[in-house]
């Protein structure tokens, strides 16, 4: 199992079964401040690589979630979409957004690592 | 624009000691939020008390026996007759009537104290250096900081430095000392809140601010609670639910406009886009700014388009969030006046989708003004 990032502050754990799981990271949600919504994609839906898949909002502002790979969505966090705040409170675990069945497992080496990640943050 | 070139209030390095996050606003470089967030801050304002700096916001004092009626020609508000300390809420119009700039006007021993959005304040002051310059001193003043104090708790923590404080009236003012530093405050604000608004010596605002942040009750408040707080408040935001491409009357903002200014009062008219005003005082508007709350929990913002049951376009939402204190959404927008009935069921189009909202009443949460 590893964890990659997305330059949309993104990240994806890549499970061994051809699936990933998909959330916003630390910076992201420290960014966007108190989430009160977030609307996420269709259970069985296919999108693009890049394709916007969900919306997470604040109080402040709406930011798109895309998706980080082109595949499948094959589980959704209903437990976020009935408490947003998870996005803030655990971003990295119990906050995750989706599920997906990868169509070109290959993408995942277009993503960034965590050092790739932090360097980026840092530099934002 | 790079943060070198935005200007800084006087409280600029308490900000960024409390760990704020600031951002650009109106050409300053201002606290959006503090650690705790903007949920918190707004939870705690109307729990307690936030202090907040609205030092970017225009002060000009219009000094000299004539500004007054020199002032009443560029606005459609009851000037002549404000007392003394008396705080009114007055609009600056153009000639089609579009609203230029909000303020706040407030009669002083020494001139009618006008308080101007930050983002207009150049245009506001050179506006009444034209039309008002003969008549009057105009007289920016901007050595002087200003604080919002909002809150329940407010009066407590204030009535701390000087207890005479408490005695004052919802838009009333007057000059205090507050533990030695002298400024004139007016118990008003734009959170719903009671509260003050306190103008201070720059020199002296960070002082200031440090004995009020020193209190159990008082937290700092940065703008995007400020943003929340007014609009669960009902309070228009210039350049978003009033500009000029919208009147008095479509902002359902006649009561700001008394009778005396209005056709057949003792000084009607005399003001920009008086005849626009009064003829939509007798004839109507053809739409009209409301209040919608929607009982499902998507934000709507700013732009989003409302349509009807059939999916005609009727109006759209000049400001929208999550009412922290609500719990739903709330927005402002302008809407066809058939459908601008409280009650009436419309929908907001966010990405494509319908979400259903209620034309309701403003503000979403019970003003709690202390009126004495």
């Amino acid at each position: 199992m590893s964890i990659k990032y997305t330059p949309d502050h993104e990240w994806v754990e890549v499970h061994g079964d051809g699936t990933v799981t998909v959330g916003i990271t630390v910076h992201a949600q420290d960014a966007l401040g108190d989430v009160v919504f977030v609307d996420l994609p269709e259970v069985g839906k296919s999108f693009g690589a890049k394709d916007t898949a969900g919306v997470v909002e604040s109080v402040k502002a709406a930011a798109d979630v895309y998706m980080p790979v082109s595949g499948q969505v094959v589980e959704v966090n209903e437990t976020l979409r009935n408490d947003p705040a998870l996005a803030n409170s655990d971003p990295l675990k119990a906050g995750w957004f989706f599920k997906v069945k990868l169509s070109n497992p290959a993408e995942l080496d277009g993503l960034m690592d965590s050092t790739a990640y932090d360097e980026l943050v840092k530099n934002s | 624009m790079s943060a070198a070139a935005l200007q800084q209030t006087p409280l600029h390095a308490l900000h960024l000691e409390l760990g704020a996050k600031m951002v650009p606003f109106a050409g300053y470089d201002m606290p959006v939020q503090y650690p705790t967030g903007v949920m918190a801050e707004h939870k705690h304002t109307r729990a307690a008390a936030g202090l907040f700096d609205v030092s970017h916001m225009g002060q000009v004092l219009l000094v000299g026996t004539d500004a007054a009626s020199a002032l009443e020609t560029i606005v459609p508000v009851d000037i002549v007759d404000l007392g003394l300390n008396k705080q009114r809420y007055a609009l600056f119009t153009d000639e089609h009537a579009g609203i230029l700039d909000d303020l706040m006007v407030c009669r002083r021993e020494d001139g009618l104290f006008v308080v101007v959005n930050a983002g207009c304040r150049d245009q506001d002051i050179a506006h009444m250096q034209k039309h008002l310059g003969s008549r009057c001193e105009v007289r920016p003043m901007p050595e002087r900081a200003l604080l919002a104090l909002q809150g329940p708790a407010a009066v407590t923590a204030l009535a701390r430095l000087n207890t005479d404080v408490a005695k004052l009236v919802f838009m009333t003012g007057g000059f205090f000392e507050l533990d030695g530093i002298p400024v004139y405050l007016t118990r008003s604000g734009y959170t719903g809140e009671d509260g003050y608004e306190i103008s201070v010596a720059a020199e002296q605002s960070v002082a200031l601010a440090r004995k009020l942040l020193a209190m159990d009750e008082v937290k700092p408040i940065g703008l995007g609670a400020r943003d929340s707080l007014r609009l669960e408040a009902g309070l228009c935001l210039y350049g978003h639910d009033i500009d000029t491409t919208t009147t008095p009357v479509e902002a359902a903002l006649t009561w700001a406009i008394q009778k005396v200014r209005r056709a057949g009062g003792a000084r009607a008219g005399g003001y920009p886009g008086a005849a626009v005003i009064d003829r939509q005082f007798a004839e109507g508007v053809a739409r009209k700014r409301v209040g919608l709350v929607s009982s499902e929990r998507m934000p709507v913002r700013e732009g989003c388009k409302i349509v009807d049951a059939a999916g005609q376009e009727i109006g759209v939402v000049t400001s929208g969030t999550l009412g922290p204190t609500v719990g739903k959404p709330v927005a402002l927008a302008y809407l066809a006046t058939s459908f601008a009935a409280q009650g009436t069921e419309v929908f907001a189009v966010v990405r494509d989708k319908r979400t259903p909202m209620t034309v309701s009443p403003t503000p979403f949460t019970p003003n709690n003004y202390f009126r004495g």
